[in-house]
């Protein structure tokens, strides 16, 4: 894929560079929090797991097996999260989509987004679930919330097949 | 190609046990991130000083991305204003002319009532104010609802210090940094503050929702009826938060427990003021017990 879209005498990237840039995007998805203004509802999409979930399903060796506790300590330290939540859902989430790779012979983009949206949805709740307690009025905002994630999905995807492209093949 | 049953990346011993490396690997950390989830969960200032670190770093981002944005949003507002203005300098001045007796009359209230104190020997807990800031950005990604303030510890901000706003309260303060400082909001699932009502003075808690409203939960025992437009402001009860700040207004009528829009809105971008945790003046000294003789 990426070898075709480059000219063909292009200097690749350099090893480490590459390998940086997928830790690079997801760490700028979860800093989307930075973003200066006072939500009153939580209704941003989670962006460091969109991208995370977009590196793990379209380029499944950008990212090693490894990383998502570490990914999802930053993201816990900028997202008002507790602590940890993240590095649990996250790395539980790699498994997830491990368990579907092992499932299906051949995978079209629908059936990527429809287990990107069963992550999705297992992350947000869980988060929701650790994070506040039950009897909180949460869960109809969480609801569109996870709506809101899965179709912002293909964006993400989007954004992580463009750089892909231009990041050098191994 | 199909994918084949067989998981192993090849004949290579070095790739099989690299691969099963990295599994192991993940598991541990999934097991550390339970642990510290754990630990959090249990102690949440647990870790203030990580995030404070974060917080240093992505403040100044979100105070500069802040300005930039107001400049812009400003830029209409200042046109229609400068068309405005001739019809709105009338308007104010029939205003002034109008409210002149009130005021007046209002300056005479606030004599007396400085007087009366005066005379009961009244101690006004007035929390000093510490700083003003901005609240630059929010935790709009989660469930909880945490400002990010840009002040911290060396403009004197402590934790536990309430903030408000313009419109009402806010919140208040629960880590600090150097110049940064997280503030749990009034609308937090986790927020209690003690409230009365403007009008009778009955007491009550304001809990948050973590819908963007509180819950106005009455705390006494005969039956409260609220009812829609009932206003609510700080009561002092407890500490913490000075009495006399608007919190929030019944939107709907209940028994008990009714929800409430608070007055503060923290999506609009505006100061917000940190004063001292107000420390309630301590109760009136018992008088001494006649001494017993042997």
């Amino acid at each position: 894929m990426s070898a075709e879209s480059r000219k063909p005498f292009e200097a690749t990237l350099p090893a480490g560079r590459a390998r940086a840039i997928p830790w690079l995007t997801v760490m700028a998805g979860s800093l989307v929090t930075v973003a200066p203004f006072g939500a009153t509802l939580g209704l941003l999409p989670p962006c460091g797991l969109l991208m995370l979930l977009a590196w793990r399903l379209l380029a499944p060796l950008a990212l090693r097996r490894w990383v998502p506790p570490l990914l999802g300590l930053f993201d816990d330290l900028v997202s008002g999260q507790p602590l940890g939540s993240a590095m649990v859902l996250w790395t539980l989430t790699f498994f997830l989509v491990d368990l579907f790779d092992q499932r299906t012979m051949f995978r079209d983009f629908w059936q990527d987004w429809l287990i990107a949206a069963a992550a999705i949805a297992m992350c947000l709740a869980g988060g929701r679930i650790v994070a506040t307690p039950l009897t909180a009025h949460v869960d109809a905002v969480l609801v569109i919330q996870i709506v809101v994630s899965i179709l912002v999905f293909p964006l993400a995807a989007r954004i992580v097949a463009w750089i892909d492209r231009k990041r050098a093949v191994e | 190609m199909a994918p084949t049953r067989d998981r192993r990346p090849g004949f290579s011993r070095r790739a099989q046990y690299s691969l099963f490396l990295t599994y192991i690997l993940a598991i541990a950390g999934a097991v550390v991130g339970a642990v510290l989830l754990a630990l959090s969960t249990f102690n949440p200032p647990a870790f203030a000083a990580l995030r404070a670190t974060v917080r240093e770093v992505t403040t100044p981002v979100s105070s500069g991305i802040s300005a930039v944005f107001g400049v812009v949003s400003g830029v209409p507002d200042a046109i229609g204003s400068y068309f405005h203005v001739r019809t709105e300098n009338e308007a104010l001045r029939a205003e002034v002319k109008r409210t002149r007796a009130a005021l007046t009359q209002a300056q005479i209230i606030v004599r007396d009532n400085r007087r009366l104190r005066g005379l009961l020997k009244l101690r006004d807990g007035d929390a000093a104010p510490v700083v003003t800031a901005r609240i630059v950005s929010s935790s709009a990604s989660s469930t909880r609802r945490y400002g990010v303030l840009n002040a911290g510890s060396w403009q004197g901000v402590r934790e536990g210090q309430p903030v408000r706003g313009p419109d009402g309260l806010l919140g208040r303060i629960v880590e600090t940094g150097p110049n940064t400082a997280r503030v749990l909001l009034l609308t937090d699932p986790d927020s209690i503050v003690p409230v009365r009502r403007i009008g009778d003075g009955m007491p009550a808690l304001a809990a948050g929702r973590g819908d963007g409203m509180v819950d106005i939960r009455s705390v006494d025992t005969g039956d409260a009826k609220l009812r829609p437009g009932d206003r609510f402001v700080t009561s002092g009860t407890g500490g913490i938060y000075a009495p006399g700040v608007l919190v929030a207004r019944v939107v709907r009528a209940g028994s008990d427990t009714a929800p409430a829009q608070p007055y503060a809105r923290p999506d609009t971008f505006d100061f917000a003021l940190v004063s001292a945790a107000f420390v309630p003046p301590p109760p009136p000294a018992r008088p001494q017990p006649p001494k017993t003789r042997r």
